[in-house]
């Protein structure tokens, strides 16, 4: 008889929206190892399996969850070891709804089976167990790689490199690793003690790390190419974009990078025991419906804003974030300014901002995108009092090292091009994936990026042929 | 961490800080800067890079706010928590020109790698620079040393001469044959120069200072417009034409965080001495 599926995931547990609007702890608490036994046994170990096909790293996700079902958890974290080297940070930044989760065999009745959850559960589990094993790291090939940028696609291919036996060196600019997971996704959202762990683990695997180091300034890449046999470009969006609409340079309006990296890599919460300083607006407008929009949004509130108003051109259906992050967004009490576009900031007499003048949009026809086209309604203009505001609304490749490689091709919005097949970019020796080849995208496919330049990379150090 | 192998107040509120670094002298080039950061709660700030060699690297500090407060009370043998660079884009090489260069302030050693280069490359080099008083006035010899001309201005007159630069600089315009001026130093020093030299039509380089966290182009706080484009400080600056520099914006986005940056002093002192 075919056991009964319960059609529900077990739900997880999470603080309150109003208390945790007001702290940077992480809002899921995340599965007790019963909720998880539990949630695994959910999973119908499908004989083949179609949702690790969804997953850019290949997990073997029914491997890993039936070790959870047995409450073998230490099985289970080393069945995810095996092909993903961030299982932590997976477990909560992925859009796993968009992937794993979407193809799941259960979806098509009830909901999945909450693979995310279960993932962050194993990560979290090891933590919470002392140390974390190292593998049997393979005898020494003597080829030396190194890697561009310590964000999630830099470790990935470290991670994968290192297993190989290859020599491998990170160089990060910032003075912390873990890019976009550190200056970027809020403490509340990932933990920064989960990204350095995961860091401590490759390097305890013999990954060297180089903080400090701008690859394109420090060295170029045709200087480092006289040390090491291969380079992979990791170097993310590091450029932000603005609307170039009138009074975008006031006081008082950031980019979503600036401020997300003042509060998060810089501590500007925490601000006067860290030295850094942040605006702390009472009635703050961000300008996006992306992840890091929603980021922004929530971090204005814990900075004690009255009010946060989320502003987006197009309809709540066509926003990019997760839907968890626009619902955990709407606990806590965001407000969303649908089918409204920014056109102009005005500023006080000392240059700040203090009003945003908005034009109300109406969707029409589908773009390019597939995403209906918000067109502007003519006369519905309006204007709001602000006193700061985030432009969230995406960015482009960092340009140091395109201006500094001549040979490396690169691609009308600043982006480097590569083989979508291997990751190699028209510079011999080099790969690059992740931002700076999609522009802004996510962590997991910057990964799935790292994975696929990763085979190939360990091909060319194996036989030498480009 | 990066040792610091040389700390000294040069004059009155400025700092020399020498700290080793093997690695950013092999690409440094006059213009550029380093991003430094006191210790693990610290703030990272940019520096203009004054003077390297194959052990350290050099800059000019003005003691201001917390960070560079911070700086100022470090010792031979201290380490500090970052020290990054060289970034910016170098200073535009020329050649045949006759430049003046003023500096005043911190921008005093700044001018430093930038004569030293100009000279290089084959220019008549007429050095300038300016303080309130003689005894802020640093780093003669150095300059002189790549200088065709040497001059010293001072608002008491204490040293050279009397006045402001720029009335110092119009005369001189009217007399010399000058192709561009080069000038480093607080933001009015290099908004008072772009002005003085528009009316005589002469290219004008200042080397800005807006404010900075992560300086490699990722932030955009740093923003300058420029010819009424926006430009990045950090990755298309920090020396930009002074007569295309919309100077209001800067001079307020030099300011957002005054209030901020007071409280954080006092906060720092009262923390360091009670």
């Amino acid at each position: 008889m075919a056991k009964k599926i319960i059609p529900k995931k077990t739900p997880m547990r999470e603080q309150p929206p109003k208390e945790r609007a007001k702290n940077y702890d992480e809002v899921p608490y995340g599965y007790s190892e019963k909720e998880a036994m539990q949630e695994a046994r959910r999973c119908l170990q499908c004989k083949k399996p179609i949702c690790i096909k969804g997953c850019p790293v290949e997990i073997d996700i029914p491997g890993f969850i039936r070790f959870i079902a047995e409450g073998n958890f230490r099985g289970a974290i080393e069945k995810l070891k095996e092909k993903n080297v961030l299982p932590a940070v997976c477990g909560r930044v992925c859009p796993q709804e968009d992937q794993c989760e979407k193809i799941c065999v259960l979806a098509k009745k009830f909901e999945p089976v909450a693979i995310g959850r279960l993932e962050r559960f194993a990560a979290d589990w090891e933590r919470a167990h002392g140390e974390s094993s190292v593998p049997k790291i393979p005898r020494s090939t003597g080829k030396k790689v190194a890697i561009i940028g310590a964000g999630p696609g830099g470790l990935t291919v470290a991670g994968d490199l290192i297993m190989q036996g290859h020599a491998v060196t990170i160089f990060e600019a910032l003075h912390k690793p873990g890019g976009v997971l550190v200056y970027g996704i809020p403490e509340f959202r990932l933990p920064k003690a989960i990204v350095y762990r995961e860091v401590d683990y490759l390097v305890k695997c013999g990954v060297a790390l180089i903080v400090d180091f701008i690859v394109g300034k420090t060295a170029t890449i045709d200087q480092l190419l006289r040390d090491f046999d291969a380079v992979y470009i990791g170097t993310g969006a590091g450029l932000p974009w603005f609307m170039n609409i009138p009074g975008e340079n006031l006081n008082g309006v950031y980019s979503a990078n600036e401020y997300l990296t003042r509060s998060n890599l810089m501590k500007a919460y925490l601000f006067p025991e860290y030295d850094t300083p942040i605006v702390r607006g009472k009635r703050v407008a961000v300008i996006g419906g992306g992840n890091v929009a929603m980021d922004c949004a929530r971090t204005a509130l814990r900075l004690g804003a009255d009010e946060v108003h989320n502003v987006y051109r197009r309809s709540r259906k066509e926003m990019p974030a997760r839907e968890e992050e626009i619902h955990h967004a709407e606990e806590e009490g965001i407000i969303f300014d649908i089918l409204t576009l920014p056109v102009k900031y005005i500023g006080n007499e000392n240059n700040w901002v203090k009003e945003m003048e908005c034009i109300k949009m109406k969707l029409g026809e589908p773009d390019a995108s597939g995403r209906r086209r918000p067109v502007p309604i003519d006369g519905s203009n309006f204007i709001t009092p602000i006193d700061t505001a985030i432009c969230a609304i995406g960015q482009s490749p960092n340009p140091l090292i395109p201006q500094t490689t001549p040979d490396l091709k690169i691609g009308k919005w600043g982006n480097i091009e590569i083989d979508s097949e291997t990751g190699k970019t028209s510079k011999k020796g080099c790969w690059a994936g992740g931002d700076v080849v999609r522009g802004g995208a996510t962590v997991i496919l910057a990964m799935g990026d790292g994975r696929v330049a990763a085979r190939s990379m360990h091909e060319y150090l194996t036989t030498g042929v480009w | 961490m990066y040792r610091i192998l040389k700390r000294e107040q040069i004059v009155p509120n400025i700092h020399l800080l020498v700290v080793e670094s093997e690695l950013i002298h092999k690409n440094a080039q006059a213009g550029e800067f380093v991003v430094v950061r006191a210790d693990e709660r610290g703030e990272r700030i940019p520096l203009n890079l004054v003077d390297w060699d194959s052990r350290s690297v050099s800059m000019i500090f003005m003691a201001l706010g917390t960070s560079t407060y911070k700086l100022a009370a470090l010792k031979v043998g201290d380490e500090i928590a970052t020290l990054a660079g060289p970034l910016g884009k170098p200073t535009e090489k020329v050649q045949g020109k006759n430049i003046v260069c003023i500096g005043g302030c911190y921008g005093i050693g700044a001018l430093y790698p930038a004569i030293r280069m100009f000279k290089e490359n084959k220019n008549h080099i007429t050095t300038i620079i300016e303080a309130r008083s003689g005894l802020l006035l640093y780093w003669q010899e150095e300059l002189r040393k790549y200088s065709d001309d040497f001059y010293e201005i001072t608002r008491d007159g204490s040293r050279g001469f009397k006045g402001h630069v720029n009335d110092f600089l119009i005369n001189y315009i009217k007399k010399n044959k000058t192709d561009m001026v080069y000038v480093q130093g607080c933001t009015y020093l290099t908004y008072l120069v772009s002005q003085t030299t528009r009316p005589f039509n002469v290219k004008t380089i200042v080397g800005l200072n807006p404010i900075m966290v992560d300086a490699t182009g990722m932030c955009g706080v740093c923003r300058v417009i420029v010819g009424g484009e926006t430009k990045f400080g950090c990755v298309d600056g920090p020396e930009f034409d002074g007569h295309q520099v919309d100077w209001d914006t800067l001079l307020a986005r030099r300011r957002v965080y005054l209030d901020k940056e007071r409280y954080s002093l006092s906060f720092y002192e009262c923390e360091r001495y009670g």
